[in-house]
């Protein structure tokens, strides 16, 4: 699991609060570093659509703090620097083993080789 | 001098760890001064650098001031200034080399090229290891060796490994995995490792039992695997009972069978493919693989079996006496294909007693597990129950068999009961009497999926149409999800080309879309379009972990409850999927979860499976792609399989007209609360035909599609045009519900938050384009 796929997901267990669930907290036991080709234009893209504390919180769960500035730098479309570390941390950096928590009800989610299983089981749909 | 083999600026790091694994830990890289040597391990940035007094050298010696610092490069820009410093670093080392090689004599290249083809090979050999087995190498020396190519699976014995390591040391623990061309060795200490390593890395070996000669690749391992040391147990209902008959009894029997020139007397004999074989009794079909129940041989048994059948009632090991008897005959290499016994033809127990020699037996359930099982000679197998039922068996041709080696081991049956204790084992010519009883009365055993006798029956325990929530995510759960974590490897097997107008959409994205593929399957849209981020997520467990294997994002969710964000979607596909789900609210809910998806704006591109397989008078390639559609009937009571699996479209089909009418106005009534009044079975359709229902179950006629590909050395290849496979393959059903021309639109148009933006036929399937608003 990327740390953009991980942007995107959210809890889904029935009875949040409006908007809860979400980010879900990464326990990874093992992470995997990967090169991805870089590209700007497709990264800087992206920059608009991420919910950038999550990311943040996310990367710094995995021990790597202080790669991203607090928010986008103004300008960032052209700033290469940025955008290559937010490259890596979106897309080349991944949850291999561990597991996704549900911030609100404490359901584990487990992660095995780089595939959360975010299935609910009956009882709890 | 090494380093100038350095191919890519990116395999610094691999060489250097090259480096570590032929001469040990490097103490310092060389540079010339004011020089930096980057070396790049996956976003650790390292930079090595040394600055030497002298002139520019490169050499393996010891300097004597070295200094290796570690350093974080501060940004994108420094670390291309250090990349390219480092192209000119190795431009400047490949010209020093050619000139110092020039000089060198000619035999001393020869050894520098076969030292780095041996390089090139082990790291490929750790590549290997690495992708198809999961076994990571490690490039500092442990206790712990993995040797490439010598391994059961090649040929290699644990009695020939033994010998040429014990020559370095003392070792804990030989692992040779059944069927794998590599082994594992653990030896005291890492000296003595370390030993065997430099001698023994691309030397070429003898193998002494066929004469062929290998060339050994050893990296290091952290420790040795141990992934198949969980016992296996026998199959549910099969047994082996050893010195059943005495070695004189042996040979009588042995003696009976007169294997010469009767080929036109009443015991019907052939020399198959395989093997040769000689039919008691009734002669066994393998045409249909059944036997002419009211044609019996003349003749009977041989009266010399007598007495042991006798035994054999008496000890409870059959209930009845049988009545037919196959004697078959392998010389070493020899074999029979996987299969089930018809189920119709012959009653619960069969037992076959091996003679002249051991074999090995592989059992295989269609989950795709397998139990290799030791039948020493003079023993009885019988199987019963599940292991009769519902295992296929089958004798892999090949001239040897991997083997417990001590005698303890072979006292356990199943072969893979201990990795650190299997060798090979030269076959001999093996005879076995499998001894069966015709059965008189169609079969009625639990295992109707893969029983002959009850497939015309089947639609009596046929699931019916749901009449609640309940039910229809019971449904779902059972002839749905369920099969397609059974058939997923065979199904991804199937299904590899993407279709057009699918591709087509995904094109049409602009660079940095994020897309989800709801229903994902084994990710065949996902690697489409490099400039999208797709994710996917499927139900399957199984079909998502290939996915994974192919590096794909993917997770495992219902389509009912999708774990993404609402709006954070610029795209959504979902292909071949809501036809799935058995109830009109169901679907509808499925869709609206889609849309949650969707930023404003963005698209869904839905696909389903169309009711109407003949559409403007053009018939579906589903429907064109139909083959023997004359044995149709014949298909459906023999459960021969002659259709191609096939990648267009999903399979299905139907028997009743009358009330897909019926369940269409269901469909309309629904919302004002009326219910279908009978309880209505699901037919069950004739694949690559037309729908003469709207739900319907699609058999799915499962392949050994477990197998991976580097088994295929031992996979039994069937010659064309054999039966003896088919009709074994165990069916299974889908649930379906088939789309009318129409009834997707209306259903997406009774969503107030989307916008149908094109609406079309695709080769059997219906198609709409939503617009999120």
């Amino acid at each position: 699991m990327k740390l953009l796929t991980h942007n995107l997901l959210s809890s889904h267990v029935p009875g949040l609060r409006p908007g809860g669930g979400f980010p879900l907290r990464i326990e990874a036991a093992e992470v995997r570093v990967r090169p991805v080709p870089f590209n700007a234009a497709f990264v800087s893209r992206l920059v608009p659509r991420l919910r950038w504390d999550a990311l943040r919180e996310a990367a710094e769960s995995l021990g790597r703090p202080s790669e991203l500035p607090p928010e986008p730098t103004p300008g960032y479309e052209d700033d290469e620097e940025f955008l290559r570390r937010l490259h890596h941390v979106l897309l080349e950096v991944e949850v291999l083993e561990g597991s996704l928590q549900c911030p609100d009800s404490g359901r584990r989610f487990p992660i095995s080789r780089g595939v959360p299983n975010l299935l609910l089981t009956e009882d709890e749909a | 001098m090494v380093l100038g083999c350095a191919g890519a600026f990116r395999r610094v790091w691999s060489v250097l760890e090259l480096l570590n694994l032929t001469f040990g830990p490097p103490e310092c890289i060389l540079f010339p001064p004011q020089m930096s040597m980057l070396i790049l391990c996956p976003y650790t940035f390292v930079v090595a650098c040394l600055r030497h007094k002298s002139k520019p050298k490169v050499s393996n010696k010891e300097p004597s001031s070295s200094l290796i610092v570690a350093l974080p490069l501060p940004t994108a820009a420094a670390q291309l200034r250090l990349a390219a410093r480092y192209f000119r670093f190795q431009k400047l080392l490949l010209q020093k080399n050619t000139s110092m090689e020039a000089k060198t004599s000619e035999d001393h290249l020869k050894v520098q090229k076969m030292k780095k083809k041996v390089l090139r090979k082990q790291v490929r050999a750790q590549h290997t290891l690495m992708r198809h087995e999961g076994i990571k190498c490690v490039s500092h020396a442990t206790q712990s060796l993995v040797i490439a190519n010598a391994g059961l699976g090649n040929g290699m014995s644990r009695q020939q490994l033994l010998r040429i390591l014990e020559e370095y040391g003392a070792m804990e623990t030989l692992l040779m995995p059944p069927n794998k061309p590599y082994s594992f060795v653990k030896y005291r200490t890492t000296e003595e490792a370390k030993k065997a390593f430099n001698t023994l890395n691309g030397k070429e070996v003898t193998l002494e039992d066929c004469g062929q000669d290998i060339i050994l690749y050893i990296n290091f391992v952290e420790k040795v695997s141990l992934q198949n040391a969980v016992p296996t147990s026998l199959p549910p209902g099969l047994m082996v009972i050893e010195k059943i008959i005495s070695p004189e009894e042996e040979k009588r029997l042995l003696e009976s069978i007169d294997w010469k020139g009767d080929e036109d007397t009443q015991n019907a004999q052939k020399t198959l493919k395989h093997r040769r074989v000689k039919h008691f009794g009734y002669e066994f079909r393998y045409d249909n693989n059944n036997v002419d129940k009211d044609k019996p041989l003349p003749g009977g048994l041989p009266e010399i079996c007598n007495p042991f059948l006798e035994k054999c009632l008496k000890q409870g090991y059959i209930k009845h006496k049988p009545d037919q008897l196959t004697v078959n005959q392998y010389e070493p290499g020899q074999g029979i294909p996987p299969h089930t016994d018809t189920h119709s033809a012959f009653e619960d127990e069969i037992i076959s007693l091996s003679l002249g020699a051991e074999i090995v037996m592989d059992f295989k359930h269609p989950d795709g597990h397998t139990v290799a099982i030791m039948l020493p000679r003079c023993s009885l197998l019988v199987m019963t129950g599940e292991s009769r039922y519902l295992w296929t068996h089958g004798i892999t041709p090949r001239k040897y068999d991997v083997v417990q080696a001590s005698e303890l081991g072979q006292k356990v049956r199943t072969i893979t009961a201990d990795v650190g204790d299997l060798t090979l084992n030269r076959r001999e010519t093996r005879t076995s009497f499998t001894f069966r009883k015709v059965r008189r009365s169609p079969c009625n055993c639990i295992y109707p999926s893969v029983c002959d006798s009850q497939k015309g029956q089947q639609r009596l325990v046929q699931p019916s149409f749901p009449q609640n929530e309940m039910e229809a995510s019971k449904l779902e759960q059972e002839y749905v999800h369920k099969v397609y974590e059974e058939i997923a490897t065979h199904f991804s097997s199937t299904r590899h080309s993407p279709w057009p107008q699918i591709v087509e959409f995904l094109r049409s994205l602009p660079t940095g879309s994020i897309v989800a593929d709801i229903g994902c399957g084994n990710g065949k849209y996902l690697g489409i379009n490099e400039d999208l981020y797709m994710v996917g997520c499927d139900r399957s467990k199984n079909l998502v972990d290939i996915c994974g294997e192919k590096h794909f994002q993917a997770f495992v969710c219902d389509a009912l409850s999708v774990p993404i964000r609402s709006g954070s979607c610029d795209a959504c596909i979902s292909i071949a999927v809501i036809h799935h789900f058995s109830t009109a609210e169901r679907r509808l809910a499925t869709i609206r979860e889609l849309a949650r998806l969707l930023r404003p704006g963005g698209t869904a591109l839905i696909y389903v499976w169309a009711m109407e397989q003949e559409y403007k008078s053009q018939k579906s390639k589903y429907l064109k792609e139909k083959s023997g559609s004359k044995n149709k009937d014949k298909e459906m009571n023999t459960g021969t399989v002659q259709r191609p699996l096939n990648d267009q479209g999903p399979d299905n089909s139907s028997q009743d007209s009358a009330w897909s009418h019926q369940l269409l106005n269901d469909f309309k009534d629904e919302s004002c609360g009326a219910k279908p009044v009978a309880d209505f079975r699901l037919p069950v359709h004739t694949n690559r035909t037309s729908f003469h229902s709207q739900d319907l179950l699609v058999p799915w006629h499962l392949k050994g599609g477990t197998k991976k590909k580097e088994e295929s050395a031992d996979t039994v290849v069937v010659p064309s045009g054999s039966k003896e496979l088919q009709g074994l393959s165990p069916v299974f059903h889908r649930y379906y519900h088939v789309f009318c021309e129409g009834e997707l639109e209306a259903v997406c148009r009774s969503l107030d938050c989307v916008r149908v933006q094109k609406s079309y036929y695709d080769q059997g399937n219906w198609c709409v384009i939503l617009e999120k608003l």
